[in-house]
């Protein structure tokens, strides 16, 4: 038996409303529909009452749910897509992010951006949003890059005092499988070595894990070793083990399928360049999407993202200098 | 200390409503006599950041304060003095997070209006308008999964924040959840500097109701009596399961916007008319020609509220400021994942 990404999103959700009376997901289309991507398939069935489906209203939806978590309950946001998080962003980043500083009440709230473009998605189906968010103080930003981080990492946001930012790839969700659910995995901040390799360091996050693991075995056809760091969180971000894994190579590449200025990779390679001077023995590079809106062709699209051979012509460079 | 008895939806009989009327009154004039101090004191240079005033509001909100119950939600504006201190609101509550006290509930960290203390039902306010809506919504929502009955949740909101999309939203979701929200709208005919007439084309912001499938009822804001009613009607109707409630009171904001504000722009015309009458001189009228009260209680009353303020004003000034090295810098509840930056 296997178990997609998206399964294994629903399969978190359907243990989080079991386990915890306080959890309840809101969103549009989540209840009899199972939501625009099915992650809750079945759950309005399976929980009366507790997935409930909201009117077109990303603000009220996201102030609905602050208001929950100041009584103590624990909601789940889903955003029909990650592009659509904008119509909410004063709630979340004004509302949910300052309510713990102001007030010294937990926020726990979860919301799951369905992030990323498929083909023929478009500007506005197909944003990753993971470096906006990380910018705003009290907001957890975790963007899991396998089925088993879809898993423990969405149970670990909804068990969390603070409003986490649920990054999910649409391009992982029915393309990546695993053999079962995870009965433990790292825990939000520490970020994992995805693949060892002595030659040079890809720090990547999200889907881009998956490009990055394949330009690595692309490069190895060429003797040379790669070794990937999969940030699991992006906020916080795990500089011990970057910094670690950078002190073994000499040599880093980062990796984002966010816009090029400022973001996650700059973040990455402003602290190691920081902190880490030292350790490099070539300038560090990065690579995110071009600095337009996604585009809808999937020629235009695929020539937008970092791509495995991107990943690996950038690589080669770093390797080179 | 002035103990609610009687609840404006029970005040039927006309000894209630008088005792009613003098409750409200003295809250209304502790409000006026806060506001007063406040200003003195952004004049004297004593306060950081802006003081935002409730001068000719003080009829309606009191009347918010004194429908609501222990219990029930509220999420105030920036002209709510008189309402918050009628619901629970401790008079050192103002004073400590306009002068950025590290005792008061925001503890420096938000300033003047933007206080509440959220378990005790008074929620802390964004300065996006609209905004706190539906974060009511929420809590009456958290109340209903629990299985609490008979809550209602009040939310204030001024003639320009009808105009924002979260105003909408949060409405529109109310009536989609039977929600037993009170939204009432205090409109102070402008919203800073800009007049009705180009913040909305309809010929009553009441009329907005019947667009989200809610029932409406207007109030003349500078009437106490019609506040309480009103208040206290729209208050029963949501406790009793008749889903949320909008009320529009037509009134005028005798001050600026924030007290940088001269408000030179305010029509005359307005000022001279009964929308620009005085709520609280209009109030102590009501109260001496019914007789409820005289004009020595009336100046007793005035005289133990202006020593309540300078009370607690002195109290405030004596706590001292917040201490940046003993600040706690990490905006998150769960410390361990903090990023840490200045935690050296």
């Amino acid at each position: 038996m296997s178990i997609t990404y998206l399964e294994a999103i629903r399969e978190a959700q359907a243990r989080a409303l079991a386990q915890d009376p306080r959890v309840f997901i809101y969103g549009q289309d989540v209840g009899a529909f199972g939501g625009a991507f099915k992650a809750t398939k079945n759950l309005a069935a399976q929980f009366p009452g507790r997935v409930i489906d909201a009117p077109i209203s990303e603000d009220a939806m996201v102030g609905m749910a602050v208001g929950a978590a100041i009584e103590g309950m624990r909601p789940i946001i889903e955003m029909q897509y990650a592009d659509f998080s904008t119509a909410g962003f004063n709630q979340i980043v004004n509302q949910a992010a300052t309510l713990h500083w102001r007030t010294n009440l937990p926020c726990p709230v979860t919301i799951r951006l369905p992030c990323g473009g498929t083909s023929g998605s478009g500007p506005f189906h197909s944003q990753t949003m993971e470096s906006v968010y990380a910018h705003y103080p009290g907001l957890i930003v975790v963007t899991p890059a396998t089925v088993e981080d879809a898993y423990g990492m969405l149970l670990e946001a909804v068990a969390i005092d603070d409003p986490v930012i649920f990054c999910e790839h649409k391009q992982l969700y029915n393309h990546l499988k695993a053999d079962e659910l995870p009965r433990e995995t790292l825990p939000i901040g520490k970020a994992r070595i995805a693949r060892e390799g002595r030659d040079m360091t890809i720090v990547a996050y999200s889907a881009m894990v998956q490009e990055a693991l394949a330009a690595a075995d692309e490069l190895a056809t060429e003797g040379l070793h790669v070794e990937v760091v999969d940030l699991r969180s992006v906020k916080p971000l795990d500089t011990d083990t970057v910094m670690a894994s950078v002190a073994r190579t000499g040599r880093l590449l980062c990796v984002g399928e966010s816009w090029p200025w400022g973001g996650v990779t700059a973040e990455v390679i402003a602290r190691v360049a920081t902190e880490g001077f030292g350790l490099l023995d070539a300038p560090p590079q990065r690579l995110n999407c071009r600095d337009t809106p996604v585009p809808y062709h999937p020629n235009l699209r695929a020539a937008h993202r970092p791509t495995i051979r991107a990943v690996a012509a950038a690589a080669r460079s770093v390797l080179r200098h | 200390m002035l103990d609610t008895v009687v609840k404006p939806g029970a005040a039927t009989d006309v000894a209630a409503r008088g005792e009613l009327a003098c409750m409200a009154f003295r809250w209304m004039v502790l409000a006026r006599v806060l506001d007063d101090k406040l200003a003195g004191m952004y004049r004297a240079g004593k306060i950081h950041g802006g003081v935002f005033l409730g001068r000719g509001q003080e009829a309606l909100s009191v009347s918010v304060g004194l429908s609501l119950r222990k219990g029930d939600v509220f999420a105030p504006l920036i002209r709510d003095a008189a309402g918050r201190l009628a619901f629970g609101e401790s008079i050192l509550d103002p004073i400590r997070t306009f002068m950025g006290s590290p005792l008061g509930p925001m503890r420096g960290r938000d300033g003047n209006v933007h206080r509440g203390r959220p378990r005790e039902g008074i929620l802390p306010m964004i300065s996006h308008l609209g905004a706190m809506i539906s974060v009511v919504n929420g809590v009456l929502l958290a109340r209903r999964f629990n299985g609490v009955k008979e809550v209602v949740g009040v939310a204030s909101i001024g003639d320009g924040g009808t105009s924002t999309g979260a105003f909408h939203e949060a409405l529109n979701q109310a009536a989609v959840e039977k929600l037993p929200l009170v939204v009432v709208v205090a409109n102070n005919q402008y919203a800073y500097s800009t007049p009705n007439s180009r913040q909305f084309a309809c010929r009553s912001l009441a009329d907005r109701a019947a667009g989200y499938g809610i029932e409406s009822k207007t109030a003349d804001g500078t009437d106490l009596l019609e506040c309480l009613e009103v208040m206290g009607g729209a208050v029963d109707r949501a406790r009793s399961g008749r889903g949320p409630q909008l009320i529009v009171a037509r009134l005028l904001r005798l001050c600026g916007h924030g007290e940088h504000d001269d408000a030179r722009y305010v029509d005359a015309k307005l000022k001279a008319s009964p929308t620009g009458r005085d709520c609280l001189k209009a109030a102590e009228d009501e109260l001496l020609r019914q007789q409820w009260a005289d004009a020595t209680m009336i100046a007793a009353w005035r005289a133990d509220a202006a020593h309540r303020v300078e009370e607690a004003v002195a109290t405030v000034q004596r706590e001292g400021a917040p201490d940046p090295f003993k600040e706690r810098w990490c905006a998150l509840a769960s410390r361990h994942l903090s990023e840490g930056y200045d935690s050296e």
